[in-house]
């Protein structure tokens, strides 16, 4: 336990002493938020109430999904094997990083928040903690993947590949614009991606309807999705010659 | 220290290490030579708990290599050939870091890293980042980095790969007294031959994942009427490029 305080404690210090990093890394959904939100609530699709949360969900596939592009240089330098002769069991090493990523997604996800009540949101403030809570449990599935996709994959093809899954994934979430308007087939290849089930339940928190079929599968689908991630990533990082 | 007996590794087809039997009493130096390809690293990681044999029996440092990988990680020191330290961190806080993992509290291991420091002729360069360390302070850093713990048996992997001869010289010293002082075992590979002569008591010889020669220097020399260990090393492993085979 202390071992795994010790690792996020020191990996945070490590990403905040650059706190470009963490802002560059919000900037894709800070972007949309600031160019794209404004049509977007004039565009009678959607408020910002609808467009925030699918936000948040982008920051959550992207921020998370590219944190694998850390350990690429650790294991090239050495640092990740010299941990590895250490006593601390390979979840911890695991998990000593994907909570720092939580951490560095919530504080993202509070500020695209906060921007967003500046220009307009109007949620309950409620339904938006419990939608950062989903985000953040989210993230930690989405950035052990992450972890397990780098360590897997030639470390040049990382961010390609990457950007391949993550956009579509996210796409289909209707972050963007809600999958009401898709047609009948995109609707259905939708429901077969997990994010489609969390940007659900993140507007329904948003718009304080915490007790809707809407959250009760967001969350569901979530907590499925960061125990598998986890169990790829732990499995990942538990096999020789990671 | 170390007592391995028929350590094998197959990856795949390719059988790296076949059979290997290693002996290493505590307070050796003992160096571990062998061509390009001829398994060094992969014994090397398999003894550090990196890599799972594919059969035969281990003890390091007193524990079991295969029931027990925690209590030989616990005391052994590993110093990897391509270095441990990322480019753009501060030594000093990684060292922090690997003295805490180990179960230091901040205090005891920021008393831990000074006076390593201070030994390994790294004083006041706690701030700097490795890659702006010489090749011999990065590699005297690296070191630090495998001792933290008080590691009884010390592994280096290819430790004066790319030095100058002078600090080629000094690293001797340290790793003389290390054992001298502290009686760490010190187990490792290298290319030059002169190194091993100078600095070991033992050598083993490794080629097609074998042992074929053990004993000091100069038992080595005078079983093969040689002048020197380069002349051993090649009448024992033949003078054919090893330019194929991997790391």
């Amino acid at each position: 336990m202390s071992a795994l305080a010790t690792l996020t404690g020191h990996y945070l210090r490590g990403t905040f002493k650059s706190r470009f990093a963490v802002v560059f890394g919000a900037v894709q959904p800070l972007l949309y938020l600031v160019l794209f939100g404004p049509l977007f609530d004039r565009s009678g699709v959607g408020s910002w109430d609808t467009l925030v949360p699918g936000l948040l969900m982008q920051l959550g596939l992207v921020s998370s999904g590219l944190v694998g592009f850390g350990i690429v240089f650790d294991q090239r330098f050495g640092v990740l094997e010299r941990l590895r002769v250490t006593p601390v069991s390979r979840v911890t090493l695991l998990l000593g990083r994907v909570l720092k990523d939580s951490v560095v997604l919530l504080v993202q996800a509070v500020g695209i928040t906060v921007i967003g009540y500046a220009l307009g949101l109007r949620a309950p403030l409620a339904g938006v903690l419990l939608g950062l809570l989903l985000v953040t449990v989210l993230s930690i599935g989405m950035a052990a993947l992450s972890y397990a996709a780098a360590l897997t994959i030639r470390q040049e093809l990382f961010p390609a590949l990457m950007s391949t899954v993550v956009i579509p994934l996210m796409l289909l979430s209707g972050a963007l614009l809600p999958m009401s308007l898709a047609p009948t087939w995109l609707d259905v290849v939708s429901r077969l991606t997990p994010f489609r089930y969390a940007v659900e339940a993140l507007r329904a928190l948003f718009a304080g309807s915490y007790a809707s079929p809407a959250v009760l599968w967001g969350v569901v689908v979530s907590l499925v999705f960061v125990v598998v991630g986890m169990a790829v990533g732990t499995m990942r990082f538990q096999k020789e010659n990671a | 220290m170390i007592h391995a007996r028929g350590l094998t590794k197959t990856f795949g087809t390719v059988e790296a290490v076949r059979g290997i039997d290693i002996d290493v009493s505590a307070g050796e130096i003992v160096g571990f030579l062998g061509p390009n390809g001829a398994g060094k690293t992969t014994t090397l990681r398999m003894l550090t708990t990196l890599l799972r044999p594919t059969s035969g029996t281990a003890t390091v440092a007193g524990h079991d290599l295969f029931a027990d990988p925690m209590g030989v990680r616990r005391r052994i020191g590993y110093v990897a050939q391509g270095g441990m330290i990322g480019p753009i961190t501060e030594i000093g806080e990684e060292m922090e870091l690997q003295a805490r993992l180990y179960g230091m509290r901040r205090p005891e291991a920021r008393e831990r890293v000074a006076d390593l420091l201070a030994e390994f002729e790294l004083a006041g360069l706690e701030r700097r980042t490795a890659a702006t360390l010489s090749g011999g302070q990065k590699r005297r850093a690296d070191i630090v980095m495998g001792l933290l713990h008080r590691p009884g048996l010390l592994f280096l992997d290819e430790p004066t790969t790319g030095l100058d001869p002078q600090s080629r010289a000094n690293l001797w010293e340290h790793v003389r007294r290390l054992r001298d002082r502290d009686g760490v075992t010190v187990f490792l590979t290298t290319h030059y031959l002169e190194e091993a002569d100078a600095l070991c008591d033992r050598v083993l010889i490794i080629d097609h994942g074998r042992i074929v020669a053990s004993g000091t220097p100069a038992e080595l020399k005078a079983a093969e009427g040689a002048a020197t260990l380069d002349e051993v090393f090649l009448a024992l492993t033949g003078r054919a490029l090893r330019e194929g085979a991997a790391a």
